[in-house]
């Protein structure tokens, strides 16, 4: 069996594929035609030579390569659970193009030396792997990175993800230093005095289960500290995996009196509810569970309650705060999607929910939970695809577009074939997720990253 | 005593493997590089990076090392039990960048004592630190650059960079030092 | 006398990890079940054919500290015959960091069937359910549950208050929020037709007024106003002094229980506590040792409680 992943260093591919519906965010189209890319570049119907790989791409959808700008790569120090490798190939097999890395490594990508190795590692990656830097030394909220260095050998955005900046002091001093450098300080919203000790969003879930209760202004108060100091400094704010309407709405304000601030949710924050601690597994849009609808009075399911791949951090949100953000991607009021994809190995969790490292994989599932909720009618085809390429791609510089003489950078998906998530069918070293043994819409086919076919799944273009 | 396997032989290439590239990176190529180890370990951890180097850029940098019992401020905490080596040939260190190679990083006293030792031989443009482990506990201001792993510890825990040069095996170890 | 093994089978389950897995009749069958092992039991009736566990092995696992409620199971157990080991877990492998689904494992390789868990992390027993092949009998869960406390409270309750459960008006006074004993009564009572009403400083029942059939009472005359029996859970110190709830001296001011307080519920309701009990915090000496208390034979009840469960576990697997 030939690999279905490619290199970056690979050759540039030549392929036709006739009949695919184009959906271009970039240049608002949407239309069934032939698309071909030659050495690598799209090219006009006309110039397409004779004899490269004609593809039939009826029924498959194209759009721009899909950006991530949040991922936990793990590399260096945790490379039992993920590599650098094995992180891109999960990327290409999730259609993502450009899978940005976070810093908290071990070490942490706090030193520049060390981007430059994430980027040399990189080099041969089956994505563009773009590194988040530290923002702080150690990423321990004490004294900021050399953060003009950072940025020389290859960050594209600073953050202290795991953890929100501990002050408002060095939030608005961070702010000021990577201001003029014209990228985004990536926050994660979280205020540790009110989120610490606890275990899933506060509600009556929560207070069925005896799980210590996350309450929603642990996001909010530092979403509106930062907020304000991106408001006084001019800084580039991009709040990360907001979880609740009341956050969003202070976004949403925010961005109406021209704050710089941007923001992203995750797949998970958008589909999944408290109730799935408890073991109920419909999506937030579809109807309600027992466990859901009635979380005092119906038995929990035993086979799938407390199970540790449903703690993250934020945790899974209520259902109404679910669907609040839902409808902020579905308006543009969210930027974009990003996974926060955290992998983890067995042993951090399959333990008891308490211990339970947060997060879970997200690369190869984004895409499906978003057709999902396309299938179900609550997001329309175009925003989806916006918010998983144009839109986090602009955040970080990258241009994203299926117009003639660009570099080919595309996904080409099967929006109507399901696959199942199993170990088996994950290019993840880890499988960390409560949808395991699920089926899912949406197959990817294939991933084109500058010009180079980074996944190919029967399409043949791989030798 | 129980002791946990907290890298195994090929996390520990990997984080060398590393290491070597960040000091390269850090140093803008390898002019001017030395490397110094410390006794007992640091000694084939400095020429294990050297090879990597050598491996990858083509370019033998000189290796020295260091014995650094004679040099601890604190030695009447360890007179009883003095192992004293004879320190080799440094190579010239004056307007070079030493790379001190160590294998676990934890009070920085060590450390301290190393860099006094260098001093005495010459006088180099630079000293950067490289360490497989960085416990923590530091009484010093000292901070490694280059950096294998970042390992939390409590104060009765013992760290143990085992090499197969020195040990038999390449593994580093983690263990309680007083019986519960 | 084979009353016992003659008794109601209509509860077949692998694990009892909270009493939200039981029906109504269910319910009403283990605690039939119960009154009459403990009436056998009080008499000596026991005989060989009450011993249904021979060659079962039960293996107590506590990773919290616990007398009562181990010292409970392990009667229960050597009541019906079945071998007994314990879990120590300060003398064990647990001490250096081993998995609590590596130590079930390897009580299961040892021969273990049933494990009784007992865990400070809510959910442990349901995670031990789906990674071995262990029976698992949830002895507490961190805040989440510990149903066969609310069993025997279930059955010290339908004693005093002459049979049925239905329409009768309970009162739970204290930490409900982070408390396993009043989360699993909930459900039992609940469940067996009670209305339960809940005292306590806000912080602590905050998010329960939500629970089907549960009132949330605005201070204790509320909450014992009606009250036909009244139950106080026990003060975790650790708690006092964040939680919005200042001093152990407020506490006791406001929702401590003495005879004059009493006096507020229906006449001669009794008291319920699961123990150990803080005396003059959670209710005065007097109290306790008096009349109402029905502490006593809650102790006793526990047995025969856990005298009935156990043998389900084990017959649901030999069929």
């Amino acid at each position: 069996m030939t690999s279905r992943f490619g290199a970056l260093t690979d050759a540039p591919a030549s392929f036709l594929l006739a009949g695919v519906r184009a959906v271009d965010p970039a240049a608002g189209s949407d239309t069934v035609r032939d698309l071909a890319v030659v050495d690598g570049r799209i090219v006009n119907g006309a110039g397409v030579p004779e004899g490269i790989p004609r593809l039939d791409g009826h029924g498959l959808v194209v759009a721009p390569g899909f950006c991530d700008l949040h991922a936990h790569l793990r590399e260096p120090g945790m490379e039992g659970a993920e590599t650098i490798a094995s992180g891109s190939r999960a990327a290409a097999h999730g259609g993502f193009t450009t899978v940005c890395a976070m810093p908290n490594t071990d070490p942490p990508l706090d030193e520049a030396a060390r981007v430059a190795w994430i980027v040399s590692l990189a080099r041969d990656a089956s994505a563009r792997v773009r590194v988040v830097a530290a923002v702080t030394h150690g990423r321990v909220g004490e004294a900021l990175t050399d953060v003009g260095e950072l940025t020389a050998n290859g960050a594209v955005a600073f953050s202290d993800d795991g953890a929100a900046i501990p002050t408002a002091r060095l939030a608005r001093s961070a702010l000021l230093g990577i201001g003029p450098l014209g990228v985004p300080l990536i926050e994660h919203a979280e205020d540790p005095t009110l989120a610490s000790g606890t275990l899933m969003r506060s509600g009556p879930v929560a207070t069925r289960l005896g799980l210590a209760g996350w309450p929603p202004s642990a996001e909010l108060v530092i979403v509106e500290r930062d907020i304000a100091l991106a408001e006084e400094t001019g800084g580039r704010l991009h709040l990360t995996h907001l979880s609740t309407a009341a956050a969003l709405d202070a976004v949403r304000r925010a961005k109406d009196r021209g704050v710089r601030v941007t923001c992203d949710v995750t797949p998970h924050h958008l589909a999944m509810s408290d109730a799935w601690v408890a073991g109920d597994r419909a999506f937030s849009w579809e109807a309600q569970s027992d466990v859901a609808s009635d979380p005092f009075g119906q038995p929990v399911d035993a086979q799938v309650a407390f199970d540790g791949a449903c703690r993250v951090n934020p945790p899974l949100p209520a259902r109404e705060d679910a669907l609040a953000v839902l409808r902020g991607l579905a308006d543009g009021s969210i930027d974009a999607i990003a996974t926060d994809h955290a992998p983890h190995p067995p042993e951090r969790t399959l333990v008891e929910f308490a211990e339970a490292a947060p997060g879970m994989i997200g690369l190869e599932t984004a895409l499906s939970i978003g057709l999902a909720a396309v299938d179900a009618g609550c997001l329309s085809l175009a925003a989806l695809l916006t918010a998983l390429s144009t839109g986090p791609a602009a955040l970080i510089g990258e241009e994203r577009g299926l117009g003639p003489g660009t570099s080919a950078d595309m996904v080409v998906f099967d929006p109507s074939g399901r696959w199942r998530v199993d170990r088996d069918t994950l290019a993840s070293r880890s499988a960390n997720t409560p949808l395991l043994g699920r089926g899912l819409p949406g197959v990817v086919r294939l991933t084109v990253a500058d010009g180079r076919v980074m996944f190919d799944e029967g399409l043949g273009l791989l030798v | 005593m129980s002791a946990r396997q907290i890298m195994r032989a090929d996390e520990l290439r990997r984080a060398l493997v590393r290491i070597a590239h960040e000091i390269v990176e850090r140093n803008g190529g390898t002019d001017g590089l030395v490397m110094v180890g410390v006794h007992s370990r640091g000694v084939p951890l400095a020429q294990r990076l050297a090879a990597l180097i050598h491996e990858h850029e083509g370019v033998e940098v000189p290796v020295g090392s260091l014995d650094i019992t004679y040099y601890r401020d604190d030695l009447t905490k360890i007179a009883h039990a003095p192992i004293v080596k004879r320190t080799e040939a440094m190579p010239e260190l004056t307007d070079k960048t030493v790379v001190l190679v160590d294998d676990v990083l934890f009070t920085g006293r060590t450390v301290r004592a190393a860099l006094d030792a260098i001093t005495d031989h010459g006088r180099p443009t630079a000293v950067r630190l490289a360490v497989i482990v960085d416990r923590g506990h530091r009484e010093l201001p000292i901070r490694p650059d280059h950096v294998g792993k970042n390992l939390p510890t409590s104060l009765d825990e013992n760290v143990q960079v085992r090499l197969s040069e020195t040990d038999g095996v390449d593994e580093v170890l983690i263990a309680r030092s007083s019986a519960r | 006398m084979t009353a016992v093994a003659a008794g109601p089978r209509t509860w077949k389950r692998r694990h009892l990890l909270d009493v939200d897995q039981l029906t109504r009749p269910e319910l009403e069958a283990i605690l039939d079940e119960a009154a009459e092992l403990r009436k056998q039991r009080a008499n000596a009736e026991l005989d060989e054919a009450a011993r249904r566990l021979r060659g079962h092995t039960v293996g107590l696992a506590f990773y919290e500290p616990s007398t009562r409620t181990r010292v409970s199971f392990e009667l229960a157990a050597r009541e019906l015959g079945a071998t007994v080991v314990h879990l120590s877990v300060a003398g064990s492998s647990v001490v250096k960091g081993e998995s609590l689904i590596d130590s079930m494992l390897t009580l299961e390789r040892a021969g273990v069937h049933t494990v009784v868990l007992r865990h400070a992390a809510a959910g442990a027993p349901y995670l031990v359910a789906r990674a071995t092949g262990l029976r698992v009998l949830n002895a507490g869960d961190g805040a989440h549950a510990h149903p066969t406390q609310a069993l025997l409270d279930a059955l010290t309750l339908r004693e005093a208050l002459g049979g049925s459960l239905e329409g009768r008006t309970i009162a739970i006074v204290g930490d409900v929020a982070h408390s396993r004993v009043a989360r699993s009564n909930l459900h039992a009572l609940t469940r067996l037709g009670a209305r339960v009403v809940l005292g306590g400083p806000p912080s602590w029942v905050v998010g329960f007024h939500a629970w089907p059939g549960v009132r949330v009472a605005a201070g204790l005359q509320d909450a014992l106003h009606d009250a036909e029996a009244v139950m106080t859970l026990r003060v975790q110190l650790e708690r006092i002094g964040g939680d919005g709830v200042g001093s152990l001296r407020e506490y006791t001011r406001r929702w401590g229980l003495d005879e004059e307080r009493m006096s507020w519920a229906r006449p001669g309701a009794p008291i319920l506590h699961p123990g150990p009990t803080n005396e003059g915090i959670e209710l005065t000496a007097e109290l306790a040792a008096g009349e109402r208390s029905l502490i006593g034979r809650q102790v006793s009840n526990g047995v025969a409680v856990r005298m009935a469960v156990l043998p389900h576990l084990a017959a649901e697997v030999d069929r």
